[in-house]
């Protein structure tokens, strides 16, 4: 990209969401598969307006559709935040319908494979053209240096978006926050449990900062 | 003059090796988006392991991604499997920085492949082992 078009872009985007600020914002929770992206998004849902956004499951690529829900009014230390919340499908570069076999008849994983599929790509488009920021979540019980990860927030910071990272799952044993922040030191890292409801004060009071 | 078809236009040898395509930037350097992509899953279909010598574009890589979705077929593609290093903390990626031309340092060697044949080993800031197996 030349340079004067790469800085172009960049006022653009600034303008743009300068002259947008009384729209809701379009916040996109991405990440790999099973991070507890749906998990999150319902307990931010559920939290604020009482309904869920979709079904949860431990079988990878159970959100194989974006869902979004709108207008979710965040208050925190007399800050209103008006987002809406987009949940999409776990990103990632490989998909075996024989994953699921264990779980289910194999014509419905293979139609599972299909749909997530779909869905990953379906990801990749919002992430290029509709939202505005994200909320990287990860399983902090995993090793959060993989390639889906280094692509994806390589992809989120090349567009200049304002992103997060919420470090899931930190109820269980295996858990490790630290190795999430040295993974990625470029970005603020807040601990939680989507699962237990733990540290929802912290995450509701960085959306709005950060997101305000 | 760079084509957008497979980086080794010639039929493979018989033989139960992996071929290995290392392409370089040069190479790289005029191609279309598109004609990068295909040229890594049409070498990827093929069973060969492609090293680009600097890497993609974050927007390249996202849509290497969606693209490869696409292309999933149950029993006959699974999807590829793509390393490179880490962003180090170090770098410089601020606009300034991309400015003043240190976004040549963000080039990284890229190993893509089959899916059901790399198998990542380990993988750090500065060193990526990974096994390679015929099928």
């Amino acid at each position: 990209m030349g340079l004067f078009t790469e800085l172009k872009d960049s006022i653009s985007r600034v303008t743009d969401r300068l002259f947008s600020e009384q729209e809701p914002k379009r916040i996109g929770i991405y990440g790999p598969p099973n991070a507890g992206k749906t998990t999150l998004a319902n307990r931010i849902a559920r939290d604020w307006t009482g309904d869920a956004i979709g079904t949860e499951s431990h079988v990878p690529h159970e959100t194989r559709r974006a869902r979004r829900k709108e207008d979710v009014e965040i208050e925190r230390n007399g800050k209103t935040v008006t987002i809406d919340i987009v949940d999409t499908p776990g990103v990632t570069t490989k998909v075996d319908y024989e994953e699921f076999t264990d779980e289910m008849e194999e014509d419905d994983a293979i139609r599972r494979s299909r749909e997530a599929t779909e869905g990953v790509a379906e990801a990749m488009h919002w992430l290029r053209e509709d939202v505005d920021g994200v909320i990287y979540v990860l399983d902090s019980a995993e090793d959060p240096i993989t390639q889906v990860n280094t692509m994806l927030i390589g992809i989120i910071e090349s567009r200049d978006l304002p992103v997060l990272i919420f470090a899931n799952k930190i109820d269980l044993d295996d858990s490790s926050v630290k190795r999430i922040e040295d993974a990625f030191p470029q970005h603020k890292t807040i601990p939680l449990s989507a699962k237990e409801g733990e540290n929802m004060d912290e995450v509701y009071e960085n959306i709005a900062e950060y997101f305000g | 003059m760079p084509t957008a078809t497979n980086a080794d236009d010639s039929d493979p040898p018989d033989s139960d090796g992996v071929q290995i395509d290392l392409i370089s930037g040069e190479r790289m350097d005029s191609m279309a988006t598109m004609e990068k992509i295909r040229m890594i899953l049409d070498g990827v279909h093929d069973g060969n392991i492609v090293i680009l010598e600097e890497g993609l574009t974050p927007d390249e890589e996202s849509r290497l991604i969606e693209v490869t979705m696409s292309e999933i077929s149950p029993d006959e593609f699974n999807g590829i499997e793509i390393e490179t290093y880490p962003k180090s903390e170090t770098r410089d990626s601020s606009l300034l920085g991309r400015l003043m031309g240190s976004d040549e340092t963000e080039a990284k060697l890229t190993v893509i492949g089959p899916a059901n044949q790399i198998e990542t080993l380990h993988k750090d800031e500065t060193l990526i082992s990974a096994l390679v197996s015929r099928d």
